[in-house]
């Protein structure tokens, strides 16, 4: 094929014509290929669409989801309350959680066995009561400890409040939620920062970076691929997991849900309302899960993969020039996949 | 070249009941370099990890400088220093591990400031020129940006010497540092620590590479069992060795 690798201009060539001499018959190159055909995996595609279809019909049709009611309350200013709650014991449990479990991950990597014999109990402890029943323990902190106050241990006490003004149901469930998170957030950090490599602790210690930092700096970012995808677990966790402080009638999205449908008696659209919220949330939780990742990632890969959006911005911009081409006469065919050249 | 820098006497240290080093005699002067060789299992890696007190001794002691790494001397007694102070005498000692060990996390740069900043609280712009310069004289001047993982494995070793270098050690000390490379990349971490040599910085090398060795060192020392067997120049301990260990054991390298 000489003629097309001179120095022709775009579109000089015309398709079509290969003055190719004919190939030998039995040569395997040259032969038509038939795919092959998968009639089963075909088969099974069709099921799985109709019972989808027959699914998504009854949610759209069936009059006891009753999506007026849905639409009434989604973002009604009760709901989008209650979701805010939600939020915030989402919020102040993760932050404080992961705040005391990284502090007892350490206590138990530390070399002093008293320490270390403290955090384990911890964790016991705080991993074999059900949450429900911690909350309810906190609920009645005021039964337990009337008065909170600073002092010199097992002597005297120069100031003390009365509990129940300190702690109200809000702080007694964020209370109630951070320690059970803690007992877990130890163990995830725990397992991050064994997972490091001790080269890395040896190279910082050698340098005779201090210590703090060593952690701070080396350690921890190095971890954090590690702990990342069960930290995120946690928290979708811990948000859904937020709906049993309804025992202690805080007034997050489950509890004002079923007050709504206490009073109105429309169960099924008011729970799909909680339903919808409860996977919007996760969702964005997720998103930012893989961004904080994909941060954490710098340096494992030599080259980073695209996020989602990056792929998205690359396809329509190969679309384009596809189209554009299309528009031009004739071009010299160069075949790469939409994202063939993608690195 | 007479002043001794690093000085080693009789160290012994034990893996529980394993005993790696049985008495180790060593004296480093100034600006020299000093190549350990020996079989695997000789304690020659072990040695090298006592000067900085990644491990601990169990007798003898270990001086750089004049002084004593991991103790104080006061009142009679030796007292065990805090971390706080032996992290502050390491920075003097530089160390080169066998797997680089260099920060994933961090870009070339960033791995070459971190300690000059954090342990010397150089300020970042002075640690950053500093930095840069040892890039230019490790031949590295375009990596600084790059992520470690993005190197090959005679890059990453090449970064890793100038990461110790930007403490400005009084000495490096070298563990293996070309064992985890593959042969064509030998060469140019060599290269870079002969070019070391030549400007008198005082170094121990642990290697396996005799030729290296013959070339660059002012003494050269072969340990096996735990102990020094001979120590000298490398005329004298490779082309005529003292004892039937350093002959049984170059017999089988060279």
């Amino acid at each position: 094929m000489a003629s097309t690798t001179d120095a022709a201009p775009p579109g000089a060539a015309s398709l079509g014509t290969r003055p190719e001499a004919p190939p030998a018959p039995d040569d395997p190159a040259s032969l038509k290929v038939v795919p092959a055909r998968h009639y089963a995996r075909w088969a099974a595609a069709l099921a799985v669409i109709v019972l989808v279809a027959q699914f998504v019909h009854g949610l759209a049709n069936n009059p006891v989801w009753e999506w007026g009611v849905f639409r009434d309350y989604v973002l009604s200013e009760t709901i989008v309350q209650a979701v805010w709650v939600t939020l915030q014991l989402t919020a102040y449990a993760t932050v404080l959680g992961f705040l005391l479990g990284t502090v007892l991950a350490f206590m138990r990597l530390s070399r002093s066995p008293v320490l270390q014999t403290v955090a384990w109990t911890y964790i016991w402890i705080f991993r074999s009561i059900p949450m429900i029943v911690q909350l309810v323990f906190w609920f009645n902190l005021s039964a337990l400890y009337e008065r909170l106050g600073f002092g010199i241990p097992f002597g005297p006490v120069f100031w003390s409040v009365d509990s129940n003004s300190v702690i109200g149901t809000m702080g007694a469930a964020i209370i109630g939620l951070t320690l059970h998170q803690a007992a877990y957030a130890a163990e995830i950090v725990r397992g991050g920062v064994i997972s490091v490599d001790h080269g890395q602790l040896e190279a910082a210690a050698a340098l005779g970076i201090p210590r703090l930092r060593q952690i701070r700096r080396i350690v921890l970012p190095q971890a954090m691929r590690a702990i990342l995808p069960t930290a995120g677990n946690e928290i979708i966790g811990l948000l859904k997991g937020t709906s049993v402080v309804y025992v202690m009638s805080i007034g997050e999205l489950f509890y004002q849900v079923q007050v709504i449908y206490g009073r109105t008696g429309r169960v099924i659209p008011l729970l799909l309302v909680a339903t919808a919220w409860y996977v919007v949330l996760t969702s964005l939780l997720s998103v930012a899960q893989y961004y904080v990742e994909r941060r954490y990632a710098r340096g494992a890969n030599r080259t980073p993969p695209p996020t989602p959006f990056q792929r998205a911005r690359r396809f329509v911009r190969t679309l384009r020039a596809a189209a554009a081409q299309r528009n031009q006469p004739v071009v010299p065919l160069k075949t790469t996949g939409p994202l063939g050249d993608s690195r | 070249m007479s002043q001794v820098m690093v000085d080693v006497h009789g160290v012994h240290k034990s893996f529980g009941p394993l005993e790696v080093l049985r008495g180790v005699d060593l004296r480093v002067r100034a600006g020299e370099v000093t190549v350990i060789l020996g079989p695997s299992g000789s304690g020659k890696s072990t040695l090298l990890r006592t000067i900085n007190h990644l491990e601990k001794v169990n007798r003898g002691w270990i001086s750089i400088d004049g002084e004593l790494i991991g103790y104080r001397r006061a009142g009679g007694k030796l007292h065990e220093l805090k971390e706080k102070d032996v992290l502050k005498q390491r920075t003097h000692i530089g160390f080169v591990f066998q797997n680089f060990n260099l920060f994933p996390h961090l870009t070339v740069l960033e791995n070459l400031i971190e300690a000059p900043v954090s342990a010397l609280r150089r300020p970042r712009k002075e640690a950053e020129e500093t930095a840069r310069r040892l890039l230019d004289r490790v031949g590295l001047t375009d990596k600084a940006d790059a992520y470690p993982r993005q190197l090959s494995g005679g890059q990453q070793q090449r970064v890793a010497i100038a990461r110790a270098l930007a403490l400005e050690p009084k000495v490096l000390l070298f563990d293996e540092p070309t064992s985890a490379l593959d042969p064509e990349l030998v060469g140019e971490v060599l290269d870079v620590i002969k070019d070391l040599a030549g400007t008198g910085t005082t170094m121990i090398v642990v290697t396996h590479e005799i030729g290296f060795a013959r070339e660059v060192a002012d003494t050269v020392v072969f340990m096996d069992g735990g102990v020094v067997v001979e120590q000298g120049p490398p005329a004298a301990v490779l082309d005529d060795p003292h004892h039937e260990r350093t002959r049984a054991f170059l017999s089988k390298v060279l």
